[in-house]
């Protein structure tokens, strides 16, 4: 029997290189190798032959006679260590791998009935057998050839890398090589794709219904508006009713259309009843002022989520104007906004300024914004717009120099124009002398 | 009491926001009337004619507060008195100030009556005379500055009070009276 009896040939290129099959890869060659059916003499021998491990297949090439033929690994049973003793020592390793076959001794790709032992005999003088056997293990166990089937046919032309990455099982082509990992990036990118064509059909979907809606609160709106307008003497249930359509608006997010006539937008009405509510306390604390900055951190602060920003606060403040709140807004002349207690009044805190500034050393050496802040308790910034306050009343005035800023109580209403050395006995400009000149001049 | 020389200092002197700017108004308004006062006081007193104002000037600054009149303040005060007609600009730039602290037309009264007191209608005196001589002694007139002198008595000329000719020397003029 011819040896193509037996074993399944390889298409072979006109140069001689093996036809591989789709996706398989060339892992090891060694050369003069003997295939042998040892047990069965009626399978004829190959001899001196190229073995090539590949992922899929053990290839014999003879390249001269052009004899080339192959083992299915899909067909490999077995694979035996290669015997070491003092007889091997002497003779070419062996390495015996059993293999299915059917009743003739035949091998195919197929199941078999029965099975063969092939010795493969490394006649070349530096073959190294147990690397070999290590080598056909691996790619035992990978099972590269149980390929399921590929979508299309693969090109021919893509680069073998011999020795490479390994070849993983269940995948549906080849992604061993750089190839693979273009292919499974190309695969990615594809299905990426397609998700995202999905989601945005959804949210085309989610639009459409979003411009039917704002159309549908367009149309309110207007109703709204003409409603009110037409009729000045609403009556309770069509103000109620108003009211109820505002909420619903709002609560669907969208911003009361009567803001201009009403009191604003609900949101606000209860957001500034609430921060009036809040501020309360922080206002005792801090002597009747606080700084709206301040109160946008303590506020957000103490709402943990929902926070509010800084177009809210202020709305909210000046919300209440129209309510019964015991708290206000205030801009300074610098600029600063605070929000300031009903109850604390600019005289008030004058008062406290004042018989502060005419104390003896505040006499001799004016106040700062820190003294101040110290006295009154409350933040220096803030201490300096009610310095600043007094000031413009006329009841200070600064003094300004390399130490610093300093307001002292105001003594020019104490000099005399035409006379200008007069001290009358008793009054502040008397006090100031003596307190002045407590130190040494 | 402090003093400046032997003028003698408000004790406002000593008050800190004197010598800062004041920004209100009102208070401004005080600030300004009262350096004003005090500015032409002092120069009366010291005969201080002119007033440098990047120069020294000890009415600007008080040792004993540590305070002192900045440039801008300086000027802003200056200005008040030109505006009142109590001093004049030297220059464009504001860098010498005039102080009248008796006006040219006051001064020229004042001329008037030194003659009548001193019996010098008929004669003819030097300009320098009416500066420095005995009769000044003791008087205004006496340092008063060459050139609102001179303007004083051109003034009486206008009017026919008195007339300025040039003198034997080239640098000093009489003056003879004619009240």
């Amino acid at each position: 029997m011819a040896a193509s009896a037996w074993l399944p040939p390889v298409d072979l290129t006109d140069s001689g290189r093996p036809v591989l099959f789709p996706g398989e890869v060339e892992r090891l060659f060694i050369s003069s190798i003997d295939l042998q059916a040892e047990e069965n003499p009626s399978l004829p021998p190959l001899r001196s032959g190229l073995l090539t491990l590949t992922s899929h297949r053990l290839l014999w090439i003879n390249e001269t006679s052009r004899f080339a033929h192959f083992i299915p690994l899909g067909s490999v049973i077995h694979a035996f260590p290669p015997k070491k003793s003092i007889k091997s020592m002497f003779t070419s390793p062996k390495i015996r791998i059993q293999v299915t076959s059917d009743s003739d001794g035949k091998i195919t790709s197929g199941k078999g009935t029965t099975s063969v032992v092939i010795t493969i005999v490394m006649r070349g003088g530096k073959s190294d057998s147990e690397a070999f056997y290590g080598k056909l293990w691996e790619v035992l166990k990978s099972r590269s050839w149980e390929v399921e089937e590929v979508k299309g046919r693969e090109d021919v032309g893509e680069i073998r890398d011999s020795g490479s990455v390994e070849g993983t099982s269940r995948v549906r082509t080849a992604v061993v090589g750089v190839a693979g990992i273009l292919r499974k990036e190309q695969e990615m990118w594809e299905s990426t794709d397609k998700s995202l064509q999905d989601a945005f059909q959804d949210l085309n979907a989610l639009m459409s219904k979003a411009k039917e809606m704002v159309a549908l609160a367009e149309k309110m709106r207007q109703k709204l508006l003409s409603g009110s307008a037409a009729q000045a003497n609403a009556n309770d249930e069509e103000m109620g009713s108003k009211q109820e359509m505002q909420d619903w608006l709002l609560s669907v997010g969208i911003v009361s259309p009567v803001t201009k006539e009403s009191a604003g937008a609900l949101y606000h009405q209860q957001l500034s009843r609430q921060l009036a509510d809040f501020v309360k306390l922080p206002l005792e604390k801090s002597g009747g002022m606080i700084a709206l900055i301040d109160v946008y951190c303590l506020f957000n602060r103490a709402r943990g989520t929902e926070l509010i920003s800084p177009e809210d606060l202020l709305q909210a403040c000046a919300l209440w104007e129209k309510y019964e709140v015991p708290a206000m807004l205030r801009k300074f002349d610098s600029g600063v906004m605070v929000i300031q207690s009903k109850a604390h009044s600019d005289e008030e805190v004058f008062a406290r300024i004042i018989s502060l500034a005419q104390k003896p050393d505040a006499l001799k050496m004016g106040i700062s914004p820190s003294d101040a802040a110290l006295t009154l308790g409350i933040a220096p910034a803030l201490a300096k717009e009610h310095l600043l306050n007094a000031e413009s009343r006329g009841l200070l005035c600064r003094d300004v120099s390399p130490d610093g800023f300093r307001f002292y109580v105001n003594m020019f209403k104490e000099f005399e124009l035409g006379n200008i050395y007069l001290v009358k006995d008793h009054g502040l400009y008397k006090a100031w002398i003596s307190a002045a000149s407590l130190s040494s001049a | 009491m402090q003093k400046l020389g032997d003028f003698k200092l408000p004790q406002f002197f000593n008050y800190p926001p004197y010598f800062t700017l004041q920004p209100i108004r009102e208070t401004r308004e005080k600030q300004i009337q009262l350096w004003k006062e005090l500015i032409l006081e002092y120069c009366r007193s010291q005969k201080i004619f002119i007033v440098g104002l990047d120069e020294e000037f000890s009415l600007f600054s008080n040792q004993s507060i540590e305070r002192s009149l900045s440039h801008e303040s300086r000027e802003v005060f200056l200005s008040a008195l030109v505006s009142e007609g109590r001093a004049e600009w030297m220059d464009k730039s504001h860098k010498k100030c005039l102080i009248l602290w008796l006006k040219v037309q006051d001064w020229a009264d004042y001329i008037i009556n030194f003659v009548r007191e001193n019996g010098l209608e008929d004669s003819v005196m030097t300009v320098e005379d009416i500066r420095s001589g005995i009769e000044s002694r003791g008087t205004e007139l006496a340092g008063i500055d060459r050139g609102v002198l001179i303007r004083a008595l051109k003034l009486l000329e206008q009017k026919g009070k008195a007339a300025i000719f040039k003198g034997s020397s080239t640098d000093d003029e009489g003056v003879k009276f004619n009240i």
